[in-house]
């Protein structure tokens, strides 16, 4: 099967899904993002990487974070952005996406940051979209986050450099989490042996083992010795549906406290996409604590956003 | 009406399990000859069938004509060409039309309307409940008067059990059969795709095969309690053809079919989001695809059918979850069932029974190619490839994973009432 992220030549053309990448190509990400980072810090100035580019921010379904981080890493780069916040509603019709990209392009669009609430969405995009013209996931249903799990990525070699030497859990709602997918596939390639997550059976997919991954249902367990530990967000829809009782057992049993902290590594670091729960997925004393490096994410997520908006533009520019 | 001589052709009469070369005389809609001309025939047309198999033509089992209320997807009259194009000379149309043919007034209509088009024949099916909608029985035995030959929900199953049983006792007491796709909704909820690692890994949302197998032992028990005659429509998985061939052993009055494209695809096909794989049931593990195939091989599947669904591109275009399911396949049942029957050593009289003689048999006449049987005939060339294109198809809907493939088998000629109806 041909790669759809990938040029003639093997190059990077679209992100969509961090599946299927080389570890070339993700290590390229990181280390054109570390040239956007000085101690842990963005580097304050800005770069011509995107100049003439036209940047438009498609928001299918809500986002603050990833949108803000998105417009700042584009302007950062010199792009024209544009932000358009388009609520799908159920009855929304499909034509409405393409025939809104078609639009887009014919208003001289460069790059697309899609965000959607429907896996493959992004895929979609992609298959449409002029020659020339490239797709940012920025989320796509259960499916794909992979800025998200790239700025991950970052956080991990910042904190602890080799990944072939970390045991990582990621902890929560898997089933929904495409931030956890995008994780899994990223840490894979990058060679980290062993990757566990940590769930309830009702929030696990099916056959998630196949993934790559070892499967805990007790955080006792599945959180010793880890050097990393992911949480994920856990949406309140999911007490309705029959997936929970309550956020109260979710917290006794699979929220993040010091205690249960203690049984990794010492030096474990303690990551969350955002929005946090606090005392939900996480206790604030963890959130807040010396292993947390959730606002490090943050920062470090301009700098992988502004690399990958550059390695694309790059790409399909010395391709005309 | 015309006489027709049909030269040179290889006879495959599935129904008797013979194959010969040897010419075939039509005369009045029906079968004159076989061999040697009738006493006092005079061929009208001749039909010079050298290198063609002649073969009973095909009974499709399910197909979705779109007619009345979906004619910007397909009309009739397009279906009905694509049908004939496709060897296809009797056309089992599914209730889920909008209105539902829940009335006798609109199977009159649709029978009229397809006699009219003096294509392929239609059987049209009823609707179980009024407007599929799970509540109230339609007036069956008016149905049945009206032409209808069984009852089915469509794709939208019968959640409320009670319904179902009275439904099935209601029709066990005209002798009626119900065509069902077994289905647990509540199971299905807004899942899109087998419920595997394929779809964990894509994050759609699965549909188990408990959603069938749990349907199927519901429809099983019912049937043991009525009696009714049951036809399982488009069975999915291998646990769910288990649960069928352990009751046929036991003897229940029950027969299933499955689709053409669930015998050659798997869930691991959709590939990055391709919403032409997009099925109801669902495309599911390739271990289920082997047990479809072992179960057609077996006998365990009775017929295999079309299950035509025009789809047209706005319908397809968008994200996988949003699209709409199925594909064309009236063009597609005789190629992609050949091509079963030559990946397994199928013989062609066993192949051909699959989408003539069986199905055939469930609408009550006989398929084959003895003298007085109806002169309803496939000419094609089994060895002729040709590729599936948008241009090269008749029917409405372009959209099937087979598109741009190449496929087996060409029909020539298709003859209905002893009358041809399309050549090529």
């Amino acid at each position: 099967m041909i790669n759809p992220q990938l040029n003639a030549q093997g190059e990077l053309i679209h992100l969509l899904t961090t599946e299927g990448l080389s570890r070339k190509i993700l290590t390229q990400i990181l280390d054109k993002a570390a040239e956007f980072v000085k101690d842990g810090e963005l580097v304050n100035q800005k770069f011509s990487d995107l100049a003439g580019a036209s940047v438009f921010n498609l928001f299918f379904e809500n986002s603050t974070r990833t949108r803000t981080t998105f417009e700042i890493a584009a302007k950062r780069l010199s792009a024209d952005v544009s932000s358009l916040n388009i609520q799908a509603s159920s009855t929304a019709k499909g034509e409405t996406l393409l025939d809104t990209i078609h639009n887009l392009e014919a208003m001289g669009a460069n790059l697309f940051v899609v965000r959607h609430s429907e896996s493959g969405a992004a895929h979609l995009i992609a298959r449409h979209v002029k020659p020339g013209v490239s797709v940012v996931n920025a989320g796509d249903g259960r499916h794909a986050h992979p800025t998200q799990a790239m700025l991950d990525m970052f956080t991990i070699r910042h904190y602890k450099q080799d990944f072939t030497k970390l045991r990582v859990a990621i902890v929560g709602d898997i089933l929904h989490s495409r931030v956890a997918r995008s994780q899994i596939h990223a840490l894979s390639t990058l060679g980290c042996p062993e990757i566990r997550v940590i769930a309830p059976k009702t929030l696990l997919p099916t056959a998630v083992e196949q993934l790559g991954v070892h499967v805990y249902h007790d955080m006792a367990e599945g959180l010793k010795d880890v050097d990393v530990v992911a949480m994920l967000r856990l949406q309140n829809e999911r007490m309705s549906g029959a997936y929970l009782p309550s956020t109260q057992e979710f917290f006794k049993y699979y929220g993040l406290t010091e205690e249960k902290l203690a049984l990794a590594k010492p030096d474990a670091i303690v990551m969350h996409p955002g929005p946090m729960n606090r005392g939900v997925e996480i206790d604030s004393v963890v959130a807040d604590g010396k292993q947390a490096v959730i606002l490090p994410q943050v920062t470090f997520g301009i700098a992988v956003r502004m690399a990958v908006l550059s390695i694309v533009t790059a790409n399909q520019r010395s391709a005309k | 009406m015309k006489n027709i001589h049909i030269q040179n052709g290889r006879l495959v009469d599935p129904l008797a399990g013979t194959e010969q070369q040897a010419d075939l005389f039509v005369a009045n809609g029906k079968i004159a000859g076989i061999g040697t001309a009738p006493a006092g025939f005079v061929a009208d047309e001749v039909i010079d069938a050298s290198g063609l198999i002649v073969a009973p033509g095909l009974v499709d089992f399910a197909a979705r004509l779109r007619e009345p209320g979906n004619e910007y997807k397909a009309t009739l009259a397009s279906e009905m060409a694509a049908a004939v194009a496709g060897g296809v000379t009797s056309v089992v149309c599914t209730p889920d039309t909008d209105p539902a043919l829940d009335e006798v007034g609109l199977v009159t209509m649709l029978r009229q309307r397809s006699k009219t088009l003096d294509l392929a024949r239609v059987y049209p099916v009823g609707a179980l409940t009024v407007g599929l909608k799970g509540k109230q029985i339609t007036e069956m035995a008016l149905l049945k008067d009206a032409g209808c030959v069984a009852f089915s929900q469509g794709d939208v199953p019968i959640a409320d059990l009670q319904v179902l049983y009275r439904a099935m006792q209601y029709a066990a007491n005209y002798g009626f059969e119900l065509r069902l796709r077994p289905e647990e909704a509540s199971l299905v909820n807004d899942g899109v795709a087998h419920d595997g690692p394929y779809a964990s890994r894509l994050g759609l949302t699965g549909i188990p095969v408990i959603a069938e197998t749990i349907a199927i032992a519901q429809i099983l028990q019912l049937v043991k309690a009525t009696g009714c005659k049951v036809h399982l429509a488009r069975v999915s998985s291998a646990d769910g053809l288990a649960l069928i061939r352990a009751a046929k052993q036991e003897g229940l009055p029950l027969t299933c079919d499955v689709d053409i494209n669930h015998i050659h695809l798997a869930d691991v096909d959709i590939g990055f989001f391709d919403s032409q794989f997009r099925f109801d049931p669902p495309l599911r593990a390739v271990s289920d695809r082997d047990a479809i195939v072992a179960a057609l091989n077996d006998g365990t599947i009775d017929i295999v059918c079309s299950d035509h669904a025009p789809v047209d591109d706005d319908g397809k275009l968008l994200p996988f979850a949003q699209a709409e399911r199925g594909a064309t396949g009236l063009e597609l049942l005789l190629p992609l069932t050949l091509a079963w029957a030559s990946r397994n050593s199928i013989s062609l009289p066993a192949a051909l029974a699959k989408i003539s003689t069986v199905p055939a048999k469930a609408l009550g006449f006989e398929a084959g190619l003895s003298v007085g049987m109806r002169a309803d005939l496939v000419l094609f060339n089994a060895g002729e490839a040709w590729q599936v294109t948008p241009a090269a198809l008749k029917s409405s809907g372009k959209n099937t994973p087979f598109l741009n493939h190449e496929v087996v088998g060409r029909v020539r000629h298709t003859v209905v009432k002893g009358k041809v109806v399309y050549s090529a």
